[in-house]
């Protein structure tokens, strides 16, 4: 309640801040550079790698926009932000977009002040436990201990959840990600609870990934998605169809390595009308007709994207699953290009 | 033992004996074993389990150490190399250490804030040990805040030297004037001269000298500054100028004129009553909306402030302890000799009050310099704010003793020399007869 007040208040004194930086787009192009919030370091989706350059599949969506807008996937000022100070970081222009695993809810998308540009990973919280405890729904948990990130909404989510199916727990509250991980290795909870991309990258970060289960059950929504300031429509457009880009791509087989080719023009007007190779779809938010070819240039399409950081292939294995492509059974459905 | 004159005389021995060895159990380690570690039934069995705890404590971090493995790319190859035996994976210092220590600095330019560290301790060299160390270093002293300011950010050297000539304007001013205005007026006027210079003289003038003489180095952002050098450079900052300032606070604590009484108490108790976490939110959150947008305020910047003014009224409450030690006749006699406020603060009290102080500064300073790491609750990276970015990789997920063992050797080897500085210091000092 007192946090929602402060933000409320800081909301209201930001609002005179906002009209003056309304004009997002020619602020970047002046500078030559996209200031760009990202996580201080989640697993996949965002942390600097040993020469200093930061990586992941949030990075991604900010090289996207970046290569979008200046041509230049390397033009982007990363700044790391907590869960404290990224919402404040983007209200007060510190940063133009903020690709921090956000979740999508109400509050946020009205009562802050923000808007949020879409989905780029649908995300939900599952449950932990070793392998050895002989569980594999998380209706057997009856009685279980469990850890616990506290004052986050995976807290409220277990009540919920568990009080719905009637069953007990006991939980175990812990501060972060790291010391949850110990405790839960060292036996103090025999469950460990957080979004499901968490859990599969605390997984592939144990000596024995395979004596750890992660149950089938989901038990929140968590759409996690890039967000802008409210009031500018211009950006928030660019920011939204260079993600829709990504995702169209993939669906239009357009990846990284051809996508040169197919510039020059294909058959297909739906993938010309993406490349800018057809139409003037670029012009109409005041960006360069071969936008979304760059963006594809620099970060692959979506599914590239997808494996490069968080898929099957690295080490923390995730499936598509939700995010897959909609013609594959998933959520990743991007409207029409033109 | 001598038998010549052992008859001589019944029970009177005329000659000294030889002087023995003293028994076994008086001497030597045996005796230090029995009077320290046995010397009761009780201490025995207290000295028994204190070794099996030593020992067993060793022998667990022992392995670990003994085990460790320097060379590998990722947590799981240190797994395969060390195949299920025990043992510590530094390849991650090994891999990490120039993020650790410099941040983002760019690497062919590690050079600066090392030859910026090297200054700063050819600049305190005097400062700590006027005696071994000739005066005339103390001009590196003045010149010092000011190149490393240049070695670090970059950009023009002009910069700071019109910001340091603007000091050299406020101090003539106050030679000129004091002697002829009395000590307010020069005050007000040495302050006047010096923002009239950086306000006025400097954004005219310093332009033309740098195209005339670029003195540049490739400029380098605070966002780029991260992990030992972003303590460093925190902590040295706010130690270098919360002295002074907590100084002033403490006289003005203590002085009779009202407001400046009343300014003091206030900053004082406010800074202190709430906590730094605080401070720092306010500076990196609040401050955005009271600016006007589009002011570019350095984040970095904004951190030493706080930190200062935190440190400062920590200070000045530990030299308030160091004034209100003084017996009361010093002040009279200072007094009584004719000096004027200043001259008596300067000559007799404060040379008083500071050494009584010293280990209460040390200590501010030395928790100062480890607050330092609070940052990473407002996104910059310092060591702890690289160990969560590290662990963030899918190459060093899961590590977290190797890199805290070494981000606390590292701030160990601070502390604890200004403690062994400050310990140094106190004898140097002590004019007491014990």
């Amino acid at each position: 309640m007192k946090k929602s007040v402060f933000l409320g208040a800081a909301t209201v004194a930001c609002l005179g801040a906002g009209a003056a930086a309304a004009q997002t787009l020619e602020s970047v192009q002046e500078n030559g550079v996209l200031n760009c919030g990202v996580s201080t370091g989640l697993t996949g989706f965002s942390s600097p790698n040993a020469s200093g350059e930061w990586e992941g599949f949030d990075v991604g969506i900010c090289r996207a926009v970046a290569a979008a807008v200046l041509g230049d996937p390397m033009a982007v000022n990363f700044v790391p932000t907590t869960g404290q100070t990224r919402f404040t970081a983007l209200a007060s222009g510190e940063i133009d977009l903020l690709a921090r695993n956000t979740t999508w809810t109400f509050s946020r998308d009205v009562d802050l002040g923000f808007s949020f540009a879409g989905v780029n990973y649908y995300d939900g919280q599952g449950f932990m436990v070793p392998r050895a405890l002989g569980v594999s729904s998380a209706q057997d948990l009856d009685g279980a201990t469990v850890c616990i990130q506290t004052g986050t909404t995976t807290e409220l989510n277990l009540a919920d959840y568990f009080r719905v199916n009637n069953i007990s727990y006991e939980p175990v509250p812990i501060e972060t990600n790291a010391e949850a991980q110990q405790q839960y290795l060292a036996g103090a909870c025999d469950v460990y609870t957080t979004d499901a991309s968490g859990l599969a990258a605390t997984r592939a970060s144990f000596e024995n990934p395979g004596d750890h289960v992660i149950l089938p059950e989901i038990i929140s929504k968590e759409p996690l998605g890039p967000l802008v300031r409210q009031g500018d429509d211009q950006w928030a457009d660019i920011v939204r169809w260079t993600l829709n880009a990504l995702i169209a791509a993939e669906e239009y087989g357009v990846t990284s390595t051809n996508v040169s080719e197919l510039a020059s023009g294909t058959d297909n007007p739906e993938i010309n009308r993406l490349l800018g190779s057809e139409g003037e779809l670029g012009a109409m938010f005041g960006l360069e007709n071969d936008w979304a070819q760059q963006a594809i240039a620099a970060v692959g399409n979506y599914g590239e994207l997808f494996e490069q950081n968080i898929g099957e292939s690295t080490p923390i294995g995730l499936a598509r699953g939700l995010n897959a492509q909609w013609t594959d059974g998933g959520l990743m459905y991007a409207p029409p290009f033109r | 033992m001598s038998d010549t004159h052992a008859q001589t005389v019944p029970y009177v021995r005329e000659s000294m004996l030889p002087q023995a060895e003293p028994p076994v159990a008086e001497r030597g380690v045996v005796k230090w074993i029995r009077e320290n570690l046995v010397s009761s039934w009780l201490n025995a069995i207290l000295t028994l389990v204190s070794l099996y705890i030593i020992w067993w404590v060793v022998s667990h971090v022992w392995g670990w150490f003994a085990g460790s493995v320097w060379n590998a790319g990722s947590l799981t190859e240190c797994r395969e190399i060390l195949a299920g035996e025990e043992g510590a994976c530094f390849a991650v210092i090994a891999e990490r250490w120039n993020q650790l220590v410099f941040g983002f600095y760019p690497p062919e330019l590690y050079w600066r804030p090392l030859l910026a560290l090297a200054l700063f301790f050819a600049a305190i060299a005097p400062v700590l040990f006027p005696e071994r160390v000739p005066r005339a270093m103390f001009v590196v002293t003045a010149a010092m805040p000011f190149v490393n300011v240049w070695l670090i950010w970059g950009g023009s050297l002009w910069g700071p030297i019109f910001v340091a000539l603007g000091f050299v304007a406020g101090w003539g001013a106050w030679r000129l004037a004091q002697p002829r205005l009395g000590v307010l007026a020069g005050a007000i006027l040495s302050v006047l001269a010096a923002l009239l210079w950086w306000g006025v003289v400097t954004g005219w003038a310093s332009p033309d000298f740098a195209r005339i003489l670029p003195l540049d180095l490739q400029r380098v952002t605070s966002r780029d500054i991260g992990g030992f050098l972003l303590s460093t450079i925190i902590g040295l900052s706010a130690i270098i100028l919360s002295l002074p300032l907590g100084i002033l606070l403490a006289l003005g604590r203590q002085s009779d004129l009202f407001i400046i009484n009343k300014v003091s108490v206030a900053f004082i108790e406010v800074i202190r009553g709430i906590p730094l976490i605080v401070w720092l939110f306010t500076a990196q959150l609040l401050l955005n909306y009271f600016l006007p947008p589009g002011t570019n305020f350095d984040l970095l910047l904004r951190v030493i402030i706080m930190v200062t003014l935190f440190s400062a009224a920590y200070i000045a409450e530990v030299v308030r302890g160091g004034l209100a030690a003084l017996p009361r006749g010093q002040y009279e006699g200072a007094d009584s000799l004719g000096l004027s406020y200043w001259q008596s603060m300067r000559l007799i009290i404060l040379p008083q009050a500071l050494k009584i102080s010293i280990p209460g500064i040390v200590n501010t300073f030395i928790g100062l310099f480890k607050d330092t790491t609070l940052v990473v609750f407002i996104g910059l990276l310092d060591p702890i704010g690289f160990s969560n970015a590290i662990r963030a990789s899918t190459d060093w997920n899961g590590i977290y003793w190797e890199l805290f063992v070494f981000i606390g050797v590292l701030f160990f080897i601070f502390c604890y020399s200004m403690g062994r500085y400050s310990l140094y210091l106190e004898k140097k000092l002590s004019r007491e007869h014990r």
